[in-house]
């Protein structure tokens, strides 16, 4: 637009120097139809190229005001001054700098627009300027084009809002009440998505909602689940209610990549990433924080994706998602994030830092909430070749109070895994051997919820296993490993008790030689699926802790997802898309018996709905536990009927099949007796109905291979 | 029964045709030559020698005495099939792929791929009593849709010609006028190429499989869809028990992508599926490569398998077969 204006300006001028008028009325020169006197108007392509730009704005447009007011003979000086500053930030477009002059007087008028590549850059550049001192008297202000048009339009007068009627929301948690206790999860396969009730006791699933596009990469539920999410080009939505799923929210943010809720759905978390114009430049990443009720836009950080990529191994284009954690269980109230020397630490309250300050701590690569508790556990790696110990420390918050602290020497990596309860704090610690040639691995095991947090050390029986896999047991106090060197790695389980002494650890056994690589616990604890992914080709193990038991062993060809139900009573393994073939998923039994198995070309995702933790205390679900029985009767009964039920089905169908098909058979006798004459015609009268029947007549022969008479001598 | 391993072919098969004794096997493959072979031992009868390209189907008279062959060389040839002589070769203008006798032997439908600027065409030839008198003369030439047909065969009383190919529907055709006279049901029909189709013993239904890894049985009178078998893997071959109701499926995917993964992600089972219920009964393993061609012997008591890998297996059901319940 700029670069067009000025055109005409100049037009403008040299018509005046040259007596010329322009005052043409151009409607009214007219050309024959279908004329055009052999030039190819271009009309077309200016009025598509306008009205492309007005399609996609002026996002990428800045107004900087304040400038001086410059004669002509200082107007580059300032225009190169200007180019010098604003082309440090980002690309500016060919004629995207322009510094509109005073025709009467020859000055600048005090501003100028640029525009940039990208929005981002030019958003990017409003942040970075807006107040920049050129000098004393002149200030920038800067400005996004867009917003003076967003401003512009404010109506002058104030019109009170207008206030909607009261309409009672959705029971959002309605599929908790379901009759028979079924669990929903939610599939991906080729352009469907599709919510379903596993029905186990029928083996088979039953449709709750289905989509087409229902989503443009993948859907999420929220940790309680209560909402499904999607994400799509201009931003995510959450869905939900009682018996479909209805739109509940939309959370605008362009190109969103990732999204997270916080562990008490309060809060959603989106990312995106911006490929800069500047190939040099990192990444532009923005990163917005909802809340997920009211759609509103609690924070935003936005910075370079050097800024969020410290510490972590690897995680989406060099950020390690999610770049915020939340902290302290269900509350949402704190959330944290790595920075370089220091975790900054969040409150919900205000979305400021607490006590507006960062924690510091020199080097710190790595940290993780107690999954119950607000306590952080931080992890500093070992610096000056040795000198100064690795450390993992574990900081009170909001306090900041540093609770315990364990140093560790000659650690290479370093990984802290929570049990779920936040009662215990495993930290697998690999370790250099004296020839610094090789790494062994041993467990650091914190007893939190004790007094001082007593630290205990465990080594594996051969410390120089490599551990393949780690798993605590979810609200319990044992624990898995996968560990070995061979083809057929070792599982043992370990328990934070011993049966005489509490305060020990203890081996409960070990399993040689498994096909397994993963440890997959029931959310219940007590079960654990011992799975072999990848290179075992799908291999499950189906074990019972308590007695020390395999249960069942099976195969899923391929899988590379296993999940189970939240309630622990089903296990579903899948194959994704990431293969060719066999695509699809499997739904087992807690004790390892097949269920039912649907496949489905080009499958994504197969998540369970989550469900929110019980309100009922410890005490009475021990009761209940202990009155199992009494409560399981009715299950039992309805069991049986369904069962029952369902042979009766079966034997029905397979009737009502076997009579369809009698009757198809008597069709094609009746048809193929009428045809029968003319058949025999067709084959020159040679009789050709015993085609029809096959008799195979056995026949005997007996055929006389040999005969030889000997005389036996009788004594 | 241990499978009789039969090698005879140096590439993958492509058919395989009991003669109606049962007595034997005649087969096709990728190589020049059909064989043939007793089908109870699996011993190597002799071969037909004489094709230039690759035999995609053959079909052999109700007196075994004359097999017909269609082949990628252009050509459909008849054989003598105690001497294995040529009698006749009818030249196309492009590979024959399907060939089938009509009742009483004295017409055959011969399917031409679609070849240069040659869409794909149905032939009806008047197969002469009398070798000497035989024509190059086609009886009726029907212009096909789009894409190959992959098999046409004879409806009841030489009345109808039933294809199937490369766009999923099947057609049937008048085969004195070549009329079209009814196209399957597109909701219910295959949804991508069906690759084979085998009539029943009586003709009054006949089992169609296709690359969408489903195979579906059909009235052959009024093409009702009687029944849908579901699988895991493209089928590239189907067949009917004469004697149980059972019907075998078999396929793989795609011979280009076989070296790419483990044998068992293949699958290269012969299914055994309840031909009322539709549902699986069983597999037969065996070959390393998709079965491209299966046939059942007229006696039901045995059934052959013909692979990519260049192997026919020949199997000779157990006792126990005869009484699988289900």
């Amino acid at each position: 637009m700029a670069a067009e204006v000025m055109l005409m300006n100049e037009i403008e001028a040299k018509a005046a120097s040259m007596g010329i008028d322009l005052n043409i009325d151009f409607n009214s020169i007219q050309l024959p139809r279908g004329e055009d006197c052999g030039i190819v108007s271009d009309d077309e392509d200016v009025y598509h190229d306008d009205h492309l730009e007005f399609d996609s704005g002026f996002g990428n447009v800045i107004v900087v005001d304040n400038l001086p007011v410059v004669p002509r003979e200082k107007f580059e000086k300032l225009e190169g001054v200007i180019r010098k500053i604003y082309s440090q930030i980002g690309v500016i477009k060919e004629d995207g700098l322009w510094m509109p002059v005073d025709p009467e007087t020859k000055k600048t008028l005090g501003y100028c627009f640029i525009e940039y590549n990208t929005p981002q850059e030019a958003e990017l550049a409003k942040e970075k300027t807006n107040g920049y001192k050129l000098d004393r008297a002149h200030i920038f202000a800067v400005n996004m084009f867009d917003d003076f048009d967003k401003y512009m339009r404010v109506p002058d007068e104030w019109a009170p809002p207008e206030i909607k009627p009261y309409t009672p929301g959705e029971n959002l948690q309605k599929w908790l009440t379901d009759e028979k206790a079924r669990d929903q999860f939610v599939i991906r396969a080729g352009t469907d998505t599709e919510v379903l009730w596993n029905d186990a006791r029928q083996s088979k699933t039953e449709l709750v909602y289905k989509r087409t596009y229902w989503t443009e990469s993948f859907v999420q539920w929220s940790p309680l689940g209560t909402y499904l999410a999607t994400v799509h080009r201009q931003g995510a939505a959450v869905w939900g209610g009682a018996n479909t799923f209805n739109r509940l929210m939309r959370y605008a943010h362009p190109q969103v990549k990732l999204i997270d809720f916080s562990p008490g759905e309060k809060f959603l978390v989106t990312y995106s990433s911006h490929e800069p114009s500047n190939p040099r430049d990192a990444n532009r990443v923005v990163i917005n924080i909802f809340d997920v009720r009211t759609g509103k836009v609690m924070r935003d950080f936005k910075g370079s994706a050097d800024e969020f990529t410290i510490g972590g191994a690897g995680g989406v284009a060099g950020v390690s998602w999610p770049v915020f954690r939340w902290g302290g269980g269900k509350e949402d109230k704190y959330f944290a994030k790595l920075g370089k020397n220091m975790v900054s630490v969040y409150e919900t309250e205000t979305f400021s830092l607490i006590d507006k300050k960062s924690l510091k701590v020199e080097n710190v690569v790595d940290f993780s909430w107690s999954p119950t508790d607000l306590i952080l556990a931080l992890f500093v790696p070992e610096l000056g070749g040795g000198n100064q110990p690795a450390r993992v420390s574990l900081v009170q918050i909001p306090s900041k109070v540093e609770l315990r602290q364990k140093n560790l020497f000659s650690v290479s990596d370093c990984k802290m895994y929570w049990q779920s309860n936040g009662e215990y704090l495993a930290v697998k610690a690999d370790r250099y051997t004296k020839t610094k040639k090789s790494t062994y691995t041993g467990f650091e095991l914190f007893r939190i919820k004790e007094r001082d947090i007593p630290i205990e050390v465990l080594e594996l029986d051969n410390k120089n296993d490599k551990i393949i896999a780690f798993a605590w047991e979810p609200k319990g106090h044992r624990f898995a490993v996968i560990h070995g060197d061979n083809p057929r790695p070792d599982i043992s389980f370990y328990s934070m008790k011993s049966s005489h002494n509490l305060g020990r650890v203890s081996k409960l056994t070990t399993l040689k030689g498994k096909q397994a690589n993963a440890l997959f616990w029931s959310p219940g604890g007590r079960f654990i699926v011992l799975a072999g992914l990848k290179g075992f080709n799908g291999q499950l193990e189906f074990f019972n802790v308590d007695e020390l038991e395999t249960m069942a062993t099976a195969e899923h060809f391929m899988a590379t997802d296993i999940e189970w139900d939240p309630t622990g009573r089903y296990v579903a393994t899948a194959v994704t898309s990431v293969h060719e073939m066999e695509n699809g998923f499997n739904i087992w039994s807690f004790h390892g018996k097949l269920l039912y198995r649907i496949l489905k070309d080009h499958f994504f995702q197969f998540l369970w709905r989550p469900r929110p933790p019980p309100f009922l205390s410890a005490e009475k679900e021990e009761e209940i536990l202990k009155y199992l029985k009494k409560y399981s009767k009715k299950y039992d009964a309805e069991d049986q009927d369904v069962s029952m039920l369902l042979s009766e089905q079966d034997r029905e169908k397979r009737r009502m099949l076997k009579e369809e098909w009698e009757k198809w058979i008597s069709e094609w006798r009746r048809a193929s007796e009428e045809e029968k004459l003319e058949r025999q015609k067709l084959r020159n009268g040679e009789a050709s109905d015993e085609e029809e029947e096959y008799e195979a007549k056995e026949v005997e022969v007996e055929e006389i291979l040999d005969f030889s008479e000997e005389v036996l001598f009788e004594e | 029964m241990r499978p009789i391993l039969m090698k005879g072919h140096e590439r993958p098969l492509t058919f395989l045709k009991y003669n109606r004794d049962g007595d034997l096997l005649f087969s096709c493959a990728k190589d020049h030559t059909p064989t043939v072979w007793f089908a109870d031992n699996g011993e190597r009868l002799g071969t037909y020698r004489g094709h230039n390209g690759a035999v995609w189907s053959c079909d052999v008279s109700r007196d075994s005495m004359r097999l017909i062959t269609g082949s990628a060389d252009q050509t459909v040839k008849l054989w003598n099939v105690q001497t294995g002589s040529q009698l006749y070769t009818f030249n196309f203008g492009s590979p024959a792929r399907s060939v089938d006798f009509s009742v009483g032997d004295k017409l055959a439908v011969i399917t031409t791929d679609p070849f240069m600027e040659l869409t794909s065409a149905i032939h009806v030839k008047r197969i002469a009593r009398d070798p000497a008198e035989q024509t190059e003369e086609s009886e009726l030439v029907i212009k096909g849709p789009q894409g190959r047909i992959n098999r046409a065969v004879w409806g009841p009383l030489n009345r109808t010609i039933i294809s199937a190919g490369e766009d999923a529907i099947i057609r049937i055709w008048d085969s004195e006028t070549g009329k079209l006279l009814r196209e399957a049901d597109k909701e219910s029909g295959h949804k991508k190429t069906i690759t084979s189709l085998t009539k029943s013993a009586d003709g009054s239904h006949f089992l169609t499989g296709s690359l969408d890894k489903s195979a579906k049985l059909w009235d052959t009178r009024t093409l009702t869809l009687i029944k849908t078998y579901v699988t895991e893997r493209p089928v590239n071959a189907v067949a009917m028990s004469p004697l149980l109701d059972h019907v075998v499926l078999g396929g793989g995917q795609d011979a280009s992508a076989v070296t790419t993964t483990d044998h068992r992600a293949g699958k290269f089972e012969a299914k055994f599926f309840d031909k009322i219920l539709q549902e699986e009964i069983g597999g037969v393993k065996g070959h390393f490569g998709p079965i491209n061609a299966l046939a059942f012997n007229p006696d039901g008591k045995s059934f052959s398998s013909g692979g990519e890998d260049g192997y026919v297996r020949l199997h000779h059901f157990d006792p126990d077969y005869f009484n699988i319940k289900i």
